[in-house]
Parts: structure tokens; sequence; C-alpha cells
């Protein structure tokens, strides 16, 4: 049994999740990273995923689409742009996402913002066959 | 003197008016609490930025901090993004916020400076309008919507950082109303380009407690990607702000509309009464002395 860890997961627009967790796992850009109790001090980017939230068995996933996460050894912050429960994922808000960001492709300048939107919209994508069958 | 019919419509009508003020009292007293609860859920993301960025901030020198925290070097150019609200009736609240704009505005042309102006919120462009229409670059209407999302805020911010990369302007000022109490609302102006988070940075020292941390990708990478955010979540919790402090002012004001209206009734009320007495009195001695003449 893993030791628990304070993991609170927080949206702009209120706290979803502050309780006592065994592990986390959390899609940051350079890669997934799991992260348990005492773990190093790190912050991390996150990119649009989902994150598997795992306690006494259970397993909770949300989605996020980009934020944050402020990890010390005592507990994790993720901040995330905007989050919800798997299950109360809005199917027809995720297609819309990805259609403004294909049209943010479309609009960008130079490459340094094309690559940026194909990245995103990839990592939308991605998402979206994640979570779709589920 | 006004006869008995047009004091009895008078009344009627006054009456109506204070049902309406009553009611919007109450609606507003309602939409207060939800306002409120809004701003206090958001309250703990908003914390948490601050000392996620104080402690990022205090690893980045100086050099490598992007221009949205650094400025541009100039000082030339304005940018007063002015929140308000959608609608009136709300006492002063509206007007309060565009005086502190307006002098600030004021001040800053008369400095030799230029000055461009955002509004958020329709009574906002419609008082500043007047004085300043050249100056209004855009406006931004929130009418539509019923409950401020973070997305609102977000293009909001999206807008303000596209102008600030185009280089049309070198300093960004917020203005909205502070929510202090139900009665009281203060007109603050904030300044959110370049960031100024030396306040933030001095608290979060004793919170990492000097922790080493690791950054992925590395700190300034980082950096650059949370301001543009944390601008976003300062437009977030003004507007949040401005909605419990629209609500608030909105409850005084049609509390006062409504005493108002209770005081008229009172007065037209004796006006009536003494007025009809004094009908019945004449008619009486009308008809006594018509029956002493006989």
């Amino acid at each position: 049994m893993a030791q628990a860890f304070k993991f609170e997961l927080v949206s702009p627009e209120r706290l979803l999740v502050s309780e006592e967790v065994d592990h986390v796992v959390i899609p940051g850009t350079e890669g997934e990273m799991t992260v348990m109790a005492n773990h190093a001090p790190i912050m991390t980017n996150i990119k649009p995923g989902v994150i598997t939230v795992a306690r006494e068995g259970k397993e909770d996933r949300y989605v996020v689409f980009g934020g944050f996460a402020d990890i010390l050894p005592e507990g994790c912050t993720l901040l995330a742009e905007s989050a919800v429960h798997v299950d109360d994922i809005d199917r027809e808000d995720l297609a819309r996402r990805i259609q403004e960001a294909r049209e943010d492709l479309e609009d960008a300048k130079d490459d340094e913002a094309r690559t940026k939107a194909e990245e995103f919209l990839d990592q939308l994508t991605t998402l979206e066959g994640a979570i779709l069958p589920a | 003197m006004p006869s008995l019919k047009d004091l009895r419509n008078r009344i009627a009508s006054v009456k109506a008016t204070q049902k309406i003020t009553k009611a919007m009292q109450m609606v507003a007293a309602a939409k207060l609490r939800r306002a409120q609860e809004a701003a206090e859920a958001a309250r703990p993301y908003a914390e948490r930025m601050g000392t996620v960025l104080a402690n990022v901030t205090s690893t980045v020198s100086g050099t490598d901090a992007p221009p949205l925290m650094a400025g541009t070097g100039k000082d030339d150019t304005h940018l007063l993004v002015v929140a308000t609200a959608e609608r009136g009736l709300c006492g002063g609240f509206n007007s309060q916020i565009a005086k502190l704009a307006r002098e600030h505005a004021r001040e800053l042309i008369a400095n030799g400076k230029q000055v461009k102006i955002l509004t958020v919120g329709k009574k906002g462009f419609d008082i500043l309008r007047r004085d300043f229409s050249d100056l209004i670059i855009d406006r931004v209407e929130l009418r539509e919507v019923k409950q401020i999302g973070f997305a609102n805020a977000d293009a909001i911010a999206k807008k303000v950082i596209g102008l600030f990369d185009e280089g049309q302007f070198d300093v960004c000022t917020l203005f909205y109303s502070e929510f202090k109490s139900v009665i009281s609302q203060v007109p603050t102006a904030q300044q959110i380009i370049p960031a100024a988070v030396s306040e933030a940075e001095e608290e979060a020292e004793d919170v990492a407690g000097g922790a080493a941390y690791d950054y992925e990708p590395e700190a300034a990478a980082i950096l650059a990607d949370l301001i543009p955010r944390n601008i976003a979540v300062q437009v977030f919790r003004a507007l949040l702000e401005n909605a419990a402090g629209e609500m608030g002012a909105k409850m005084t004001a049609m509390d006062n509309a409504t005493r108002n209206a209770g005081e008229m009734i009172d007065k037209l009320s004796i006006t009536y009464n003494r007025q009809r007495q004094a009908q019945i009195t004449k008619e009486l001695i009308e008809i006594i002395s018509g029956a002493e003449a006989l």
C-alpha cells in the first residue's frame, strides 16, 4: 500500500479535488509522469489529457485542458485551465475546441505559431481518441 | 390642487413601481449570493497561481523574463481595460469605475502619454464614449453571458496579449470594482502588464522554504506559459468581483428606491385623506347652511 499524500485539482472556476490519494498520473508536456508521496519538488506544464487519481484501489479520471502542476514532497497541486470528471465530459465542447484549434492552425502566421497550433491540435485529437471509447 | 381621482391614480402608479423595485431587489439578492459563491470558488486557484508564479519568478533572473513581465522598457502608450456592468439601475456602480478610469486617462494624456481604451461591459462603453470616443479601440460585451466563466476572461486576456505582442501598448491597467461588502464597492486600478509580482514574491519564499525545484521544461518556458494564464486569472477575478459588486450595488439602490416609494405613498395617502375629509366637510357645510336658510 503506497503512502498517501495530499492532492489538489483546481480549475479557475472551482476546487475539484482536495484529498489524500495514493498516486496521480499527470500528462506533462515532457511526457506522462506518476506522482507518489515524497516526490522531489518539481514544476511542470501539462498538456491536454487525462489525469488519473488513485486512492484506496479506486481510480478517478479527469480531463484537463492544459495547465500546470506544482509537486512538493508533501503534496501536489494541479492548476488546470479547465477540468472535468471524465464522466461529465461534454463531447460537443471537445469537438468545438478541436474545431477552434483547427482554425487557429489555419490562421497561424509564422512557423512558430503553426508548430504550436499543430501541437495543440494533436494533443486534443489524442485526448479525444483516449476518452471517446471509454 | 390635484383632484381626488388624480391622487388615486398617482398612488396606484407609485405602488406599482414599488412592487417592481422590490422584485428587482430580491432578484439582485439571489444573484448576489450566486456571484459571491462563484468569486469564492475562484479564490483557491488565484491564490495558488500567485504562489507558483512567485516561486518561478524568484528563480528566473531579470534578463530572461518574458516581455509580458518585464515590460517593453517604454512607458509611452497605455491601455486601459475598463470593466463595468452590462446593465444600469445599480446606483453609482458603473459611473464610479468610469470616473476613476477617466481621471486616470486625463492624467496620462496631460503627461503626454498615448491612451487606448478597451471597455468590457456596455455601460462603461456608453459612459466613456462621450469623452474618449476616438480612444476606444475595442469593446467586449458580455450581455449574453449568464454566468461568467473562465473562458470569457481568457478571451479578453488573449485579446490584450495579442495587442501587446503587436506592440500596440506598453502598459496595461485594469479597472474594476473591488467587492468589499454588499454596501461598499471600491473602484480599483490594477496594473496587469508588466505584471507586478513583487508582493507575492516575498510570501512565496516562506512557502517554498527554499525547496530546490526541478522544472520541466525549464523555468523560463514555464514562466512564458504561466504569465498569460495569470493575466487571464486576474481578468477573471476582476469580472467576478464586478459581478458581485454590481448585484450588491443594485440591491442597495433598489432597497432605497423601495423605501422612497413607500415614503411617497405615505405622503400621497395623507394628502388624499385630507382632501377627501375636506370635501366631506365642505358638502356637510353646504347641506347644513342650506337647511338653516329654510
